[in-house]
């Protein structure tokens, strides 16, 4: 259910063109963030990374959109104008779609995430895609993200102990000296995956042919009121969007 | 030579985040050359960050680590490492390389030598962890976890460290690879005069080469000493978590009975030594009281006292004939 609406979220996002629905979307985000009882400051630090992309992509548009206008306007800095107001527009896009996909992720444990994806998905059962197969695979891939970047900054500190370097030369010889990192780090990643199969298999794990869960999915009231709340949210941005 | 010097040195993970966490607080500690400091605490008691402290890895939050008396930017970060070499914990999970004679000469590019001389420096580490050269052209992935992990260390070694800092070099090994990798450690120090600093929270490890202890217990500093004055402080060392080796223990529940006997030793070797001396001390009056049965009792497999009936096994003999057994 928090897939679909995520989706729906997102795809408004996409939609968005102008001030206020904008505003509308980031007031519901903040709205949305404070009653998951998540701080919005967590996922304005989580745009930081992101720092660099947003202002490679202001020089870009403020160039390429300039560029393409040039001819109609002929007014040098409303060109520009134009081009910083677009990206304006990229990074406040940028920004909620991370907010909704870490609403997603940070209110809802990966089990459950690959329950309601698999769920989702049920329909491809019929084409005889191994729908629970890929859902758990997924699950994992989310799961292991974070142990193997704490490895990869393990192995890091560890080959920088043995005096590697990696922040000097060349684009070309510095992918070269990634490969101390990458290298242990694969040997690693296979070995875990190794071991993962050992374990699932120990415990009888044999995908999805009949396995009942622990806790079954519900649609439940505040399913309801979100499911609610986002229509609304829907309608008022088609009146602003097309309407007005 | 090296030496290193902390001063209130505090250390904090994810600074001004809700995850903040202080994994170190207020250590002072001055590590001299040539000394072998072990450094022991029960996992998550800090010891690791300390660890990447002593080669410049990472900076403290507050206080200062000074090298020689110089903070590390005068010394340059890239020379610390070299002269500060740090093993890290399961180091056989950093080895990349297609053969070991390539791995262990990763550390030396860079550093201008020849290639006569990396080899020489190469088969020189390979030969102190104990390795022969049959090894070289070997891949290191395809030996075992103890040669892997070997190699490792030869690995930080060919860089000559002035100080070799190791976590847990032991842990995970058999007994007697983790005897002979300490050995071959041992000797290094004694041979060449590297300063050794070793964590781990085996205490039998730090009584048999450890000359100076520190304890670690929640980010400070619990206890700090010599192996026998930390081994006798045990309600420190219980409070940390930790427990004294267990021929101290042995030793302690001895002294119950024999006042006189020393229980500040940390291994077997003294352990014998001092109950000969005091075997012998007492002359043949030891076995008037019962306590003293159980003296002759439970050195009667080591020394030709001829052994007690089971009738005298009650009171305490029979209490250190069963500290004894379970030894």
């Amino acid at each position: 259910m928090k897939i679909l609406l995520a989706a729906v979220f997102m795809t408004l996002v996409f939609l968005a063109d102008g001030y206020p629905s904008f505003l509308l979307l980031i007031v519901f985000s903040v709205t949305a963030a404070c009653v998951a009882g998540r701080p919005l400051g967590r996922s304005v630090k989580g745009l930081r990374p992101f720092l660099f992309i947003t202002l490679f992509t202001v020089a870009v548009n403020a160039v390429v959109v300039s560029g393409i206008s040039q001819d109609g306007s002929g007014c040098f800095s409303s060109v520009i104008r134009e081009g910083v107001v677009l990206s304006i527009q990229i990074v406040l896009r940028l920004f909620l779609l991370l907010t909704g996909a870490s609403l997603l992720t940070s209110t809802t444990t990966p089990v459950s995430l690959m329950d309601g994806l698999e769920a989702l998905l049920k329909p491809l059962k019929r084409f005889r895609v191994p729908v629970h197969e890929a859902a758990t695979v997924m699950a994992m891939a989310l799961r292991f993200i974070p142990v193997l970047l704490e490895e990869a900054e393990k192995i890091y500190q560890a080959q920088a102990s043995r005096s590697a370097v990696f922040d000097s030369g060349n684009p070309l010889k510095r992918a070269g000296r990634c490969v101390p990192v990458l290298v242990p780090l694969f040997v690693g990643a296979f070995r875990r995956a190794d071991e993962l199969a050992m374990a699932m298999e120990s415990r009888c794990y044999r995908g999805s042919g009949g396995r009942t869960r622990m806790r079954r999915l519900s649609f439940s009231r505040a399913d309801g009121l979100c499911a609610a709340a986002m229509l609304a949210l829907t309608a008022a941005f088609a009146c602003i969007e097309y309407a007005m | 030579m090296l030496s290193i010097h902390l001063e209130n040195l505090s250390y904090c993970y994810q600074r001004g985040t809700p995850f903040e966490k202080a994994a170190l607080r207020d250590i002072t500690l001055r590590i001299e050359p040539g000394t072998f400091l072990g450094i022991a605490g029960r996992s998550g008691s800090g010891k690791t960050t300390l660890l990447r402290h002593l080669n410049g890895l990472l900076r403290p939050t507050s206080g200062r680590i000074a090298f020689d008396g110089l903070p590390v930017d005068t010394h340059g970060a890239r020379a610390l490492i070299r002269r500060v070499g740090l093993v890290f914990q399961r180091p056989e999970d950093q080895l990349f390389e297609e053969t070991v004679y390539k791995d262990i000469a990763f550390g030396l590019s860079g550093t201008g030598l020849g290639p006569e001389e990396t080899a020489d420096r190469v088969r020189e580490a390979l030969n102190a962890v104990g390795l022969g050269e049959e090894f070289l052209e070997r891949s290191p992935f395809g030996l075992s976890g103890g040669q892997k992990r070997r190699v490792a260390i030869a690995g930080v070694l060919v860089m000559n460290p002035a100080v070799l800092v190791l976590d847990e070099p032991a842990a995970g090994l058999d007994p007697v690879g983790c005897r002979e990798i300490l050995d071959h450690i041992g000797r290094l120090r004694r041979d060449r005069g590297v300063t050794v600093v070793l964590a781990t929270h085996d205490m039998e490890e730090i009584a048999r080469y450890a000359g100076k202890v520190v304890v670690l217990k929640g980010g400070n500093i619990a206890v700090e000493g010599t192996p026998r004055e930390v081994f006798t402080d045990v309600d420190a060392l219980e409070s940390a978590g930790l427990e004294p080796p267990r021929i101290t223990r042995l030793m302690m529940r001895l002294k119950d009975a024999l006042p006189e006997i020393d229980d500040g030793i940390s291994t077997v070797e003294e352990a014998a030594e001092e109950i000969k001396k005091v075997y012998r001390g007492k002359g043949c009056g030891w076995r008037r009281h019962d306590t003293r049965h159980a003296h002759g009792q439970i050195c009667s497999r080591q020394f030709d006292s001829s052994p007690v009936g089971p009738e005298d096994e009650d009171t305490a003999g029979g209490r250190l004939y069963d500290a004894c057994i379970s030894c």
